[in-house]
């Protein structure tokens, strides 16, 4: 994929404020869900994937559980096939049953929503969920899709003009989101 | 991105390409392993199969790889069209771009028709084999395949063995083997042999135990006796001492070398009964199936990347 030109707008979080949202949202999960036992995870290819890790070592950290976490690739779910340089193609790896499964899907940034609606579609090919509960660790607006996020990091409002960079340590080599100019 | 529109041969691909081709097919065989064995992907795009030559494998798995992709897919088999009643093949091929295809999978008894084809239709054209000439997504899953085993494909020794003259797979096997750098060879009676082997730049063995002990793939061709219009051998029996696999043989192999074919396999030919029968008891030594299953990946990702 292209790398965007970004010019650095405002700093957003940083790795000690990713750290404490995170925190947050492993004890909502647990409270809504009433415990971890039915729970897996799924995080959406690319930055969506660690922060699931993420997330479910806080949980198992704090049940004594080992919460099964799986990759989704929605590249072939896409709503704008042909329209752009294609992105690249990441692995899907679901080595466990969803049936009846309350799911949390896990991804970093929510926008327009076609994401989301592209993994729903996924996740249905693979099964019947109990449940789908979406987190993000960060709401920018403007969606183009009756989609909302169960679990959000922090809303940040946004205009289209600008970005939301989110740079983590086992992708980027770094913790950091920040708002960006597009140039 | 690929460099190219349509896939007519392996001298066009790039080295992205190919690495582009290859990673993507990763993905599709994921698709492949699971229940439901399809991604929207390709929704309302129509492909054609257009075969004018008899074809199980190739045909089937193009189909398969549409299907799986929810592209609509159409046979057209020259003998039961109008082409018995002299049609020629570009009023064919109008004809169907009347019906507003997206791509064309050709397979001619001519080489170079579907560079034609794809010249005169402007339509996107994967060459499914054309005359003598290439097989390139034949070369394709079968370097797929060398690559999920070995890894490295650098140091892999293959030796192509068999009816080299008359064969498109091995025209693009080796050109697209040796553009990647792996160790290639040949294995063949002169006869079967084509003049310009210079051109191919391999090693060239007339015994197949000359390779057997140092080799990591063992490709086996098939004994093409439609294209035989005279005789190129004594027998079946000389050919299958000089150049057929055996029990024998396949014991003075490595441990690690594996045995490729492309299908179909003419057994008791190429490759013994005995030998062919290893398929059933779960040895890694015969990956011919394992290549049908990866052709399906591999043809995937290709219609992925030129429709998409």
């Amino acid at each position: 994929m292209k790398e965007k030109t970004l010019k650095e707008k405002a700093l957003i979080l940083n790795e000690i404020d990713i750290d404490r949202v995170l925190k947050r949202i492993s004890h909502e999960i647990l409270e809504r869900n009433k415990g971890s036992k039915n729970l897996v995870f799924i995080g959406i290819q690319k930055r969506g994937v660690p922060l699931a890790k993420r997330i479910s070592k806080s949980i198992d950290d704090l049940e004594k559980s080992k919460i099964k976490v799986g990759k989704l690739d929605i590249t072939f779910y896409r709503d704008d096939i042909g329209k752009k340089i294609k992105p690249e193609v990441e692995i899907t790896d679901i080595p466990f049953e969803i049936v009846d499964k309350d799911i949390i899907l896990v991804d970093d940034v929510l926008y327009t929503g076609r994401t989301i609606r592209a993994s729903l579609d996924a996740l249905i090919d693979f099964g019947r969920p109990k449940s789908i509960q979406l987190v993000v660790l960060i709401d920018r607006g403007h969606r183009e899709l009756p989609i909302r996020a169960d679990y959000v990091g922090k809303n940040i409002p946004t205009s289209e003009d600008e970005f939301v960079d989110v740079k983590l340590k086992e992708v980027d080599g770094i913790d950091r989101v920040t708002i960006c100019e597009k140039i | 991105m690929l460099s190219v529109k349509s896939i007519l041969n392996v001298e066009d691909l790039s080295l992205e390409d190919i690495n582009l081709v290859l990673s993507n097919a990763d993905s599709f065989l994921e698709v492949l392993k699971r229940d439901l064995k399809k991604v929207p992907t390709l929704r309302g795009k129509t492909i054609i199969n257009l075969f004018f030559e008899p074809s199980t494998r190739t045909k089937t798995s193009f189909e398969l790889a549409a299907k799986r992709m929810n592209a609509d897919l159409v046979n057209f088999s020259a003998p039961t069209s109008s082409l018995k009643k002299g049609e020629s093949i570009i009023d064919t091929v109008k004809t169907i771009i009347a019906m507003k295809v997206d791509l064309i999978i050709v397979r001619h008894p001519d080489s170079g028709a579907a560079k034609f084809i794809f010249k005169k239709t402007n339509i996107p054209v994967i060459n499914a084999g054309d005359g003598k000439n290439e097989h390139p997504t034949q070369a394709l899953l079968d370097l797929y395949t060398i690559r999920k085993k070995f890894k490295d494909y650098k140091k892999v020794k293959v030796a192509i063995v068999g009816d080299i003259l008359n064969s498109r797979v091995a025209r693009s096997n080796i050109k697209l083997f040796k553009k990647m750098g792996l160790d290639v060879s040949v294995v063949s009676p002169p006869m079967l042999l084509p003049e310009n082997m210079d051109y191919f730049n391999v090693g060239i063995k007339h015994n197949i135990d000359d390779v057997i002990e140092d080799v990591d793939v063992l490709y086996m061709l098939r004994m093409q006796f439609e294209r035989h219009s005279r005789k190129l051998y004594p027998s079946i029996r000389e050919y299958n001492e000089y150049l057929g696999l055996n029990m024998d043989r396949v014991s003075k192999m490595k441990k690690e070398s594996i045995v490729m074919h492309p299908g179909p396999v003419n057994r008791g030919i190429e490759i013994s009964e005995e030998v062919m029968n290893l398929n059933d008891k779960s040895s890694d030594r015969l990956l011919i199936d394992t290549q049908v299953t990866y052709g399906v990946a591999v043809r995937m990702a290709l219609l992925y990347l030129l429709l998409g």
